[in-house]
């Protein structure tokens, strides 16, 4: 028991006078709180449209101009034909094309319908695809409120619905809030994986473990000696990324702190307990950070940090529950913004529990100081 | 030449007998294009979703059926109180809820008017817009059904076509930033920390002291691994193509010719690392963790360039891969020719000629 | 100290240590030496308690290699060339670090620190990082460290690999001066001039001791000048390349 006295005030100290270390620490929560939130918006905004009209009518006019007004799109270029824009979609320029057809007014008074073209760079299809129903609202309403058809439209035989809508938490719908309670998951999932297997098995590489083999120690002293001190970071880390959140975007837990708190260092442990299964199958540094690189990418994919784990096929979504991180990141989520108390989130708990105890006991099984 | 050989040999002996990077290496793409492909999705499909119906007439239940037949919706639970719907969120069990009014149906018909309300769980910001999208929808939808003959008279027909994707496959956007990815971070990761080692383990003065010109010395570290992620390109491209269906539409030579300077690019970047670094950790640290956030971010591939703040979309300019997304997107996926993206070939070749230059200058001096 | 019978060490059909049996006695110098690939390394393992044995008997301070390793490890200091103090922590860090573990209570830990600081003439370079320091000076407080919490047996690998003859002599008036407190000594090397030194020598070869002794009968056996010649006749015949 003394004996890891001793280690953890070596571990410390070798820790602090490590540069590396020390700047993730510090700077990278720093730096990946403000850049992650302000990058990751995904709405669909400033779509930029080609148009082509070959019909220079009143209406044709009044279309471009309420497409204009209505804040989704912006104007690039005046092609003259639809080969001209194109160019402009191949050039990136333009991310969808509207053709209104030469004597579009005319025909359509005269014939009652008229079609007009909308070509999509659909190579992002979810972005096409929103562009295009925005245009196609655009132009529903527009085709709704022309003159002709105000006159000439019968009264409904029955109601209409109103729609009232809120949005709760988060009022603005602004993206900031569903990114940063995962950003703070991101550090403590960088700090318990990576940086554990990456110290342990630099130990391994320059052979101190050896070292370390021959003396008393025994096989859970020197196993703590090595998670204790970056589970500590770890909260450190953490506690610094609250408080970046709140400073920069004035985000704190709507729910009670000390349960996040638990939420995180139970994570914490499931995560050194990751890492330091990691350690067990690495005979080298680069191999160590590949293996944690590869597994992070997928967590961080799977989680829902990027894309919304509901619209995942079942067998995805089943990948996705088997990882602690989804789990803390949908907690995080809920204490944080939702202020979702002990009986909601409870279920979650006794999940990251499990992980922990799979995790840190494959590890520690793993690891043998004789063979 | 024949001295370059055998030391390219030796690096390679290196390379292949660390398996398990390998693996990796190449497990990487393949688990990529996987979840993108088939697990990842911007669309918003299953959402959960509770309804409170105060009315529970004929028309409520038409629209909740309507509900219950979407694939866009999952049905959670329909309730009674108000107050469950808070909860439902908190707990996570639903993302959004629908209220009928008591009375909805005798509104509807009498007055001609009546009011819903929508709630959409905010903290997932995607959910808020297109659940109102597809409930205003549906619910246009039946009030359509009630009022067949309110139609207006002139209608303009929106014809939309798809271009370059005819089938909506929603890979297309993932494949290109998936290679610039894997190859930005893969490459400058392993050839940084290729020479950081021989530094580390002071094999390095052993080779420096060889009738060898260092140019030689750092060029034959690098080859390995322009071959190793050329393998890899091809890999990817394969499996794009077989299986997630999205071909090559461009000139093949003209890719493989681009991706060659990427490569290239992100090697010199290595290079450049294992000059400032003395250990492997630093050397792992930088590239692979410290690459990922802008490979990610800037790239523009997972989230478009033109939403984020002028002062990123700046920084995006000096990250090789963002250039080399386009070109790969123009290329493959939009089967244009050179002359749309010689503009981005020139920033690139100008990249690595810079990040070379500078990688074999300091490399030359730091020679402790 | 040492009592070794039929100790073995196999992989699969390959016999790393084959049937080795000897006994080393209390404050004895023991010289372990052998040819690169010979066995000297896993066998010195398995003494350690690093490395369960395939087969055979051995105790080490009186505790069995089998059942006890804890023990073993709780009497034994050990110092290797490839390493054996932090590099990033001070001398005195290291010191501390290594004294705790073994289990020197605090008063102790600080009156003999300061002892050895002063013995080794350290007393400036106390506070620096141990990666500074010359190499030789290293090795001596590596031995230092190694014997500190006052062990029954210390086990050297090859701990004077690198370093000048004077620095070497100087290592080797240690080693006396710690056999002459009663604590024995196993130690292996490739000089051969070091053999000389000790009280016996044992010279394993393909896995096997083919020779166990004291210096001067060996050289008188195989009717050579030096030891260097007692072992070139011995290795000469080794099956097994050097790894």
């Amino acid at each position: 028991m003394r004996a890891l006295g001793f280690i953890l005030r070596k571990e410390f100290r070798q820790i602090l006078r490590d540069k590396t270390i020390l700047a993730m620490m510090f700077v990278m929560p720093t730096i990946q709180l403000i850049i992650l939130p302000l990058a990751m918006n995904f709405e669909v905004k400033n779509v930029n449209v080609a148009v082509v009209d070959h019909d220079h009518s009143t209406y044709s006019q009044k279309l471009v101009n309420k497409i204009g007004s209505s804040g989704y799109f912006k104007f690039t270029g005046a092609p003259a034909s639809y080969a001209e824009a194109l160019a402009l979609i191949g050039r990136e320029k333009a991310d969808l094309i509207l053709e209104i057809p030469s004597g579009f007014e005319r025909n359509l008074v005269r014939e009652g319908s008229q079609p007009l073209g909308i070509s999509v760079d659909a190579i992002n299809a979810s972005k096409a695809g929103i562009g295009a129903a925005y245009l196609g609202q655009v132009i529903a309403d527009f085709n709704a409120r022309i003159d002709m058809n105000v006159k000439n439209a019968a009264p409904p035989a029955s109601g209409v619905i109103d729609i009232t809508f809120t949005n709760w938490f988060n009022p603005r719908a602004e993206y900031k809030y569903n990114v940063v309670p995962a950003v703070l998951v991101l550090l403590l999932t960088l700090i318990g994986g990576f940086m554990t297997a990456l110290n342990i098995v630099r130990e391994k590489e320059i052979g101190t473990i050896e070292q370390i083999n021959v003396t008393p120690i025994k096989k859970w002293e020197f196993i703590l000696g090595k998670l204790i001190p970056f589970w500590v970071i770890g909260m450190v880390v953490f506690t610094i990324g609250l408080c970046v959140s709140y400073l920069v975007y004035g985000i704190y837990p709507r729910g009670n702190l000390l349960l996040l708190y638990l939420f995180a260092v139970v994570y914490l442990i499931d995560l050194l307990g990751f890492g330091l299964l990691i350690s067990t199958y690495s005979n080298s540094q680069v191999q160590a950070m590949f293996i944690a690189f590869f597994f992070m990418v997928i967590f961080m994919l799977m989680s829902g940090f990027f894309t919304s784990i509901d619209s995942m096929p079942h067998w995805a979504r089943i990948m996705s529950e088997l990882t602690p991180v989804t789990h803390f990141v949908r907690v995080d989520r809920m204490i944080i913004l939702k202020g979702s108390g002990w009986n909601e989130v409870k279920q979650e708990l006794v999940y990251l529990l499990c992980f922990g105890v799979v995790f840190n006991g494959w590890a520690i099984w793993n690891y043998r100081k004789t063979n | 030449m024949k001295q370059l050989l055998v030391f390219i040999r030796k690096e390679f002996y290196h390379v292949f007998r660390d398996k398990r990077t390998l693996l990796i290496m190449f497990g990487l793409p393949v688990v990529q294009i996987v979840l993108f492909g088939f697990a990842l999705s911007s669309e918003v499909k299953n959402i959960r979703i509770i309804v409170a119906d105060h009315a529970r007439d004929v028309h409520t239940q038409q629209i909740v059926s309507k509900i219950k037949a979407s694939p866009y919706f999952i049905l959670e639970e329909q309730v009674w109180d108000y107050n469950r719907i808070e909860t439902a969120f908190k707990e996570g069990k639903a993302t959004c809820a629908l209220i009928f009014p008591p009375q909805f149906g005798d509104d509807l018909l009498g007055q001609g008017r009546v009011q819903v309300q929508i709630i959409t769980d905010g903290s997932d910001p995607n959910i808020a817009k297109t659940v109102v999208n597809y409930l205003t929808a549906m619910l246009g939808e039946y009030q359509q059904q009630l009022n067949p003959t309110a139609r207006v008279p002139y209608r303009i027909v929106a014809e939309t076509r798809m271009l370059y994707n005819e089938e909506g496959n929603g890979s297309l956007n993932f494949v290109p930033g998936v290679m610039a990815l894997i190859l930005m971070i893969v490459c400058t990761a392993l050839t940084s920390v290729s020479v950081v080692k021989e530094k580390e383990m002071g094999t390095m003065e052993v080779l420096l002291v060889s009738p060898f010109k260092p140019v030689l010395v750092l060029i034959a570290k690098a080859i390995p691994y322009l071959l190793l992620s050329l393998a890899n390109f091809t890999l990817i491209i394969l499996l794009s193509v077989y299986v997630l269906d999205v071909e090559v539409k461009g000139s093949v030579p003209l890719l493989f010719a681009e991706s060659t300077l990427f490569i290239i690019t992100c090697l010199s970047l290595g290079l450049l690392i294992s000059n400032a670094t003395s250990s492997q950790q630093t050397a792992l640290l930088l590239s692979l963790m410290g690459m990922m956030l802008p490979a990610l971010i800037f790239t523009g591939f997972l989230m478009p360039l033109e939403n984020m703040p002028l002062p990123f979309q700046v920084i995006s300019n000096i990250v090789p891969a963002r250039w080399y997304y386009l070109i790969v997107k123009a290329v493959m996926l939009k089967g244009l020719g050179f002359s749309y993206v010689w503009k981005e070939t020139l920033v690139l070749a100008g990249m690595t000629v810079l990040l070379l230059g500078l990688a074999l200058k300091n490399f030359k001096t730091r020679l402790q | 100290m040492i009592v070794c019978k039929d100790l073995t060490k196999r992989f699969g059909d390959f016999y790393a240590v084959h049937d080795i049996s000897f006994e080393v006695q209390k404050g004895e110098i023991f010289g372990f030496l052998g040819a690169n690939g010979a066995g000297k390394t896993t066998a010195m393992r398995m003494l350690c308690g690093l490395s369960f044995p395939t087969s055979g008997s051995a105790t080490v301070a009186g505790f069995d290699v089998y059942r006890q390793q804890e023990s073993i490890k709780q009497h034994i200091g050990y110092m290797s060339q490839k390493f054996s103090l932090y590099e990033n922590l001070t001398v005195q860090e290291n010191i501390s670090f290594y004294g705790g573990v073994y289990g020197v209570g605090k008063k102790e830990l600080k009156t003999r620190s300061e002892e050895l600081i002063e013995t080794l003439g350290l007393q400036q370079e106390a506070k620096k990082l141990v990666g500074g320091l010359p190499l030789g000076w290293k090795q001596k407080l590596a031995f230092s460290v190694a014997i500190f919490h006052r062990p029954r047996i210390v086990f050297l690998d090859e701990p004077t690999g690198g370093v000048d003859p004077l620095t070497r002599r100087q290592f080797w008036d240690m080693i006396y001066e710690a056999a002459a407190s009663g604590i024995t000594i196993f130690v292996t090397t490739h000089y051969m001039d070091e053999a000389e030194y000790c009280n016996r020598i044992s010279i394993m070869v393909d896995g096997r001791i083919e020779a166990l002794d004291a210096p001067r009968n060996l050289k008188q056996q195989y009717s050579a000048a030096t030891m260097d010649e007692v072992f070139y006749q011995l290795a000469r015949g080794a099956q097994r390349a050097a790894d």
